[in-house]
């Protein structure tokens, strides 16, 4: 054999040992942040108890064009107004190969809402939790509640017999000052079994080959990568390292799309983007007396003096979709004729202020976060400058969530920005309860500007419990039509996801921007 | 010495209690906690139990004072954010912060050094003029733009080495370290070359001016004529004496490494301590900012004990001053 044709020989083998290596298909994801924990009952942060869901299910689930679908639990009937009773799929095992039983549903949900429990506000109104047999649950709630199941998608199951075992029957209190052993172990159902995980560094999953359900995915293992910084996350795509990233920074499409092998897949979501406004009688301006917001009129011109259109494609570079009202299309509630966008139209703005009694104009107190939406101190300035063209003067803070947040709860400000995908709960409700409703008690929790309408309340009210779907809606697009007229908020667009993949990595892109690994094929 | 080594102790103390009342006074323009760690939804009611529970109702003294009796016994609590007791996280990063340290400043010693003798033994020579302008540049360039720079070149471009995370690496038990393995090892070279090169060209710029001033002493003159070669008379004579204040300086940069390695392990995503800092100040997580504070300012009053110490080994005149004057 001659020195060539070994080497031959030789490239033959390593290239045939690559081929074989690329049958086990691993999808390497790139983050922007790490799990919190491996522990989905201990926090609600929705990219942690998302990627958890490879590992633990839920009694059903959303399919990848955000429906209900059947997944521990097969199906479930409302025995009375305050009673749902969930049949329970047979055969299922644990990823220890105990079995899945009506008592494993009976600890979890009983876990989730724990008194100690940080997601117990995720599933509000569930009283009890009761086995009827080995394969069958009823839930006890303190009253008719339509959204129970959008509620239980983001309620993961354990196994009781392993809680017991390691003493995690109780939630973590993050108080005792020691580690809960389900931090840093899970044993769920899922599609994929966790292997092991280095914080911050990297998170293993190998797949379950005794899954319950048909795979669509032909995946053996995945690795989490969170990449906090953007300009490396992007440079790990694009030096191959990663076969997707999410999500992908916008500034970065065009980079990611010239290369060759990928591309970047965008989509307008869920989160609603929009401006919170302060209707006390006081205008936090200190230059400003009373306060103006305060007048319907005032609000309605503030509209005409937005330019949705140049916000989009200017700030959003072309990828955001404008909103009319404060849900995006794939919420119900959303309304076509609450969607429509009013006219820019500055002048028409400045002779409704005039008309309001506001001729020179007046100042506001603007606040943005600018760490938390895509762009979102850039919109802030934008809505500065299209403001000043109507006279109205605009002193804009953009500071970091944490604060931004606190400051606009506390109703420090006269317009704040808000995000809102009213996730998990994915319905117009969530909207109409923490956002609209006159504030008190369990209502009006981001309502700190105190907008009220008794028709808004009474049919946020009605909403709560009405079981008929039809009617229900119909309520809902009511009460949105009211706070629309009235410029309860001002809406502005359904922020755009970003992910960018492989062109071999094929995954469907949810609007809820929660990458389901058990769809993606790596082809 | 017993009571120099004292002294050093109560001053630690003493800095690490200045450095935890500071970080109190800061936490509380951070920003809420709680709006981490409940949903957003959740109702006024939710939020002050939970305020209450974790004693963010006490004032910020109160809680202060907690820490400190806490830290004090070795408990500095639970993180907000990871759900795990502090001093295991902190434990837990340590040896990735420390590779990346000691191979950096290896690399800063080993390249900056003989640099520095050589531009100032040629100092009109072509190549020196050429890493004097290298070095301004590696003084000036801000470290996170080096970093992006390497990652464009070696990862992107030419594909060789790893953008991120430390590669595998191998689990001692009490040390994880990825000197073991070949990814370990690749992915340690870009970020200990970003996190190195400032300190190699102020070391290099360091020891070039130290050596120029040396060799126009009066001793080196004097050596000189009397006939010992050129290259005893630099290796010798000359570069011991350039060392001493080279040491001192480096000492102190150690710490300086070790607290700015924040920078390199946020662009490389490499999980060492200053990377757990940058993301507990992100979700607002107190004992997790307020515990590694207080630790590097310990690490800095030791690095600084340490150099003291060498200094009195390295300079036999401070040796002597101490020791009762042989009779001349």
């Amino acid at each position: 054999m001659t020195p060539r044709n070994l080497l031959f020989t030789a490239t033959s083998a390593l290239a045939l040992a690559c081929a074989g290596a690329a049958q086990a298909e691993t999808f390497r994801l790139g983050t922007n942040g790490d799990l919190y924990g491996l522990d989905p009952h201990s926090m609600t942060d929705s990219f942690t108890v998302s990627f958890l869901n490879h590992v633990y299910e839920a009694l059903v689930r959303y399919d990848a064009d955000l429906k209900i679908e059947p997944a521990l639990a097969t199906g479930w009937e409302q025995i009375d107004e305050t009673t749902v009773r969930y049949t329970l799929r047979e055969g299922i095992k644990f990823h220890d190969g105990q079995d899945f039983s009506a008592e494993d549903v009976v600890a979890s949900v009983k876990r989730a809402a724990h008194e100690d429990s940080p997601i117990r506000g995720n599933i509000a109104g569930l009283v009890d939790a009761k086995m009827v047999d080995d394969m069958t649950v009823d839930l006890m709630l303190d009253g008719p509640n339509p959204l129970l199941n959008n509620f239980l998608t983001n309620v993961l199951i354990f196994d009781s017999g392993w809680l017991e075992e390691h003493d995690a029957l109780d939630p973590i209190d993050a108080q005792k000052g020691e580690e809960g052993y389900t931090t840093s172990n899970a044993n769920g159902t899922g599609p994929f079994r966790f292997e092991s995980r280095t914080p911050d560094a990297q998170t293993v999953l190998t797949v379950n080959g005794d899954w319950w359900d048909e795979p669509q995915h032909n995946l053996t293992r995945i690795e989490l990568n969170p990449i906090n910084s953007d300009a490396t996350r992007v440079a790990a795509m694009l030096s191959g390292e990663l076969d997707m990233i999410f999500p992908s920074p916008l500034q970065d499409a065009k980079r990611i799309e010239s290369t060759d092998g990928m591309h970047v897949l965008e989509a307008p979501g869920l989160r609603a983007i929009m401006m919170g406004i302060n209707m006390s009688d006081k205008s936090n301006n200190p230059n400003q007396e009373g306060n103006p917001l305060q007048k319907v009129e005032v609000r309605q011109a503030l509209v005409h003096a937005i330019s949705y259109d140049l916000l989009r494609d200017k700030i959003m570079r072309g990828k955001s979709r404008n909103l009319g009202g404060l849900v995006a299309p794939q919420v119900p509630g959303f309304d076509e004729g609450v969607d429509a966008i009013p006219a820019y139209d500055p002048d028409l703005a400045r002779k409704m202020l005039a008309d309001a009694g506001y001729p020179e104009g007046f100042s506001l107190n603007m606040n943005c976060p600018n760490d938390r939406y895509v762009n979102d101190a850039a919109i802030c300035q934008a809505l500065a400058a299209m403001f000043a063209r109507v006279g109205v003067k605009v002193d804009l803070t953009a500071e970091t969530k944490a604060i931004h947040f606190e400051r606009a709860r506390a109703n420090e400000t006269d317009m704040f920005m808000l995000g809102w995908a009213t996730l998990p709960m994915l319905d117009g409700y969530s909207v109409l309860s923490a956002m609209l409703h006159t504030p008190g008690g369990q209502m009006g929790t981001w309502n700190p500007g105190g907008y009220s309408n008794a028709e808004v309340d009474r049919l946020t009210k009605a909403v709560a419990t009405e079981l008929d779907a039809e009617k229900r809606l119909e309520m809902m697009a009511e009460a949105f039509r009211i706070a629309d007229e009235e410029v309860a908020w001002l809406p502005l667009h359904a922020q755009p996801l970003s992910w960018a993949a492989r062109d071999a990595v094929k995954i469907p892109q949810t609007a809820d921007d929660k990458p389901r690994l058990w769809l993606a094929r790596i082809e | 010495m017993f009571a120099f080594l004292i002294r050093r102790i109560i001053q630690a103390a003493l800095v690490m209690l200045v450095v935890a009342s500071i970080a109190f006074l800061m936490f509380r323009f951070l920003g809420d906690p709680i709006s981490n760690l409940l949903p957003e939804d959740a109702t006024v009611q939710d939020r002050a139990e939970m305020r209450e529970k974790m004693g963010l109702n006490d004032p910020v003294v109160v809680q202060y004072g907690r820490f400190i009796v806490d830290a004090a016994q070795g408990d500095f609590g639970q993180s907000y954010r990871n759900n795990r007791p502090v001093s295991d996280l902190l434990a837990e990063r340590f040896p990735a912060t420390a590779e990346l340290v000691l191979v950096a400043a290896s690399l800063a010693l080993a390249l900056g050094i003989p640099l520095g003798i050589y531009t100032a033994l040629n100092p009109r020579g072509w190549l020196s003029q050429g890493l004097q302008v290298i070095s301004l540049l590696g003084i000036s360039v801000p470290t996170f733009v080096t970093g992006i720079l390497l990652i464009l070149v070696f990862s992107v471009s030419l594909g060789w080495l790893p953008s991120f995370g430390r590669g595998t690496v191998v689990d001692l038990g009490w040390w994880t370290t990825g000197f073991l393995t070949v990814s370990g090892l690749k992915a340690l070279i870009l970020p200990a070359i970003m996190l190195a090169l400032f300190q190699m060209t102020l070391i290099m710029r360091l020891v070039r001016a130290e050596m120029l001033e040396v060799l126009r002493t009066d001793y080196i003159k004097f050596a000189k004529a009397r006939g010992i070669p050129n290259r005893m008379l630099h290796f010798k004579y000359a570069l011991k004496n350039t060392l001493i204040p080279v040491m001192t300086i480096f000492g102190l940069q150690l710490g300086g490494l070790i607290a700015f390695a924040i920078i390199t392990e946020t662009v490389f995503q490499w999980p060492g301590m200053g990377f757990l800092f940058i993301q507990a100040v992100n979700f607002t997580d107190v004992p997790v900012m307020a515990a590694y504070l207080v630790l590097v300012s310990f690490i800095f009053v030791v690095i600084n004990t340490l150099v003291d110490l060498l200094y009195n080994v390295a300079d036999p005149r401070l040796r002597a001053e101490k020791k009762p004057a042989r009779g001349v």
